[in-house]
């Protein structure tokens, strides 16, 4: 298989992180079941889940992943090669210090957790060493957090619509801001491993 | 290393309310409290903190008015029913050794955690001879707590919460529905104190039997955390229990040494 040449000018990332909404548990499969043990760059995601009782996404995801998987805890350090996803019901942030945080803050997009709650905050914290991927759904949550990760010099990257399960996310970000790369779930996993090399 | 200018102006502005009305934001959880206070400043019309912290320092009534975007009230009645499902369980045939029994409801918001566990005590029997203490740092949300009033919309929710919670008899039973709102019977209050008290500032006030504090810690960085963590141990008697959020622990705190973990689901705790 030859590996799509990505243009990445040389940048340097030191995180990933991921929001998706409606159809998003397969596309989240899709681009992070293949990365393989050893992989470093730490990834935080927020997957919109009807808010009450408890989300077993963690298990869902980690029982596929080759990588550790972990539900956050507040005020839990972010770990290299590891995947943090959002409680069901909380807000998940990242700190200056590198720790992810919870918090009960109202909804945002009608969404807790809110991916531009998340994204926001991690553009904060690591600046333009993050990349920002946006996957499919049915809401207008991401595009600001997507948008904010670029203004702040880090790398975006939006589901290519056509191939989304739900357009509305990925078209309302691209619309908002435009993004580095536009790439089908294939693309966006080699680009996982490419930034993984950098 | 050079610091982002918004990152200056925030801890500027924690120190100016701090040193002003003596309200310590400092050891808050940054990401949040940055997010409270940047959806404040239109609100204030204020382009940047700078300008939002003159205002603040200038105009107490600002203060007040921004007190109510930096603690954003959020509560629920019965929030998280196997929690309580968990303190009838565990904790009441405890309490009922006690020939009375105090709790404190730390960060008690609008009060409803208030009247949930004033309702569980009444149910169980003991609310007579309970005091509950609920303390928080915001006037206006201790205001609304004593009213006991809530909207009659949010009540089909909390009487769903009530059932799964293990309740006895009907939520409807315990308020008095009129245009729209649901004043909560007298009685629930009766032995209810709400007071002003800060858990970073102030110090421990009254040996208690159970302290409840649900998703307040989570606004807290670590050292904030520990402190508060230190008053519930030096405020609850000998085996005391403590009760945090759903998604709060202890793990990672100085004082996890100091309880034991009675249910790690449902974060309560025990006083070693």
């Amino acid at each position: 298989m030859t590996t799509p040449a990505f243009d990445l000018s040389g940048r340097t990332v030191d995180a990933v992180v991921i929001g998706a909404s409606a159809g998003g548990l397969e596309a989240l499969l899709a681009i992070l079941t293949q990365l393989p043990p050893g992989y470093h760059l730490p990834l935080v995601a927020v997957l919109h889940l009807p808010s009450h009782g408890d989300s077993r996404l963690a298990e869902v995801l980690g029982a596929r992943m080759r990588l550790p998987v972990r539900e956050a805890a507040d005020k839990e350090k972010v770990e290299p090669g590891t995947l943090y996803v959002a409680p069901g019901g909380y807000h998940l942030l990242v700190e200056q210090d590198l720790s992810l945080s919870l918090s009960c803050d109202p909804p945002v997009h009608y969404s807790r957790p809110s991916i531009d709650v998340m994204m926001e905050s991690a553009a904060d914290a690591w600046g333009e060493r993050l990349a920002g991927i946006l996957l499919t759904g049915a809401n207008e949550d991401g595009a600001g957090g997507l948008a904010c990760i670029g203004e702040r010099g880090g790398l975006t990257i939006v589901q290519d619509p056509d191939e989304a399960a739900v357009s509305t996310m990925p078209r309302a970000a691209i619309a908002r801001r435009a993004p580095d790369h536009v790439l089908g779930l294939a693309g966006i996993h080699a680009l996982l491993l490419e930034l993984d090399k950098h | 290393m050079k610091r982002d200018a918004t990152e200056i102006e925030l801890k500027l502005l924690a120190e100016a309310i701090y040193l002003r009305y003596g309200h310590d934001f400092r050891d808050y959880s940054g990401a949040s409290h940055k997010r409270r206070v940047m959806h404040a400043l239109p609100e204030f019309g204020c382009a940047t903190i700078s300008a939002l912290q003159s205002r603040v320092l200038h105009e107490p009534a600002v203060f007040q008015a921004l007190l109510q975007f930096l603690t954003i009230p959020v509560s629920e009645m019965f929030r998280d029913p196997s929690y309580y499902l968990a303190l009838r369980r565990d904790v009441v045939p405890l309490l009922q050794t006690y020939p009375s029994i105090k709790v404190w409801v730390a960060g008690c918001c609008t009060g409803e955690e208030v009247y949930s566990l004033a309702i569980l005590l009444h149910e169980e029997g003991l609310l007579e001879r309970s005091l509950i203490y609920g303390t928080d740092i915001n006037p206006a949300s201790l205001e609304k707590a004593r009213r006991g009033i809530f909207p009659l919309a949010a009540m089909q929710r909390y009487a769903d919460n009530y059932q799964k919670a293990g309740g006895k008899r009907q939520l409807s039973d315990y308020y008095t529905a009129a245009y729209e709102a649901a004043l909560l019977d007298r009685f629930l209050s009766a032995n209810v104190t709400f007071a002003d008290h800060s858990l970073a500032t102030d110090n421990v006030f009254s040996e208690t039997h159970l302290v409840s504090c649900r998703n307040v810690l989570i606004y807290f960085n670590r050292k904030l955390q520990d402190r508060a963590l230190g008053l519930f141990h030096a405020s609850l008697c000998h085996r005391g229990f403590l009760g945090l959020g759903a998604k709060e622990s202890m793990d990672f705190s100085a004082c996890r040494d100091r309880f034991e973990t009675v249910d790690r689901r449902e974060r309560l705790y025990r006083k070693l």
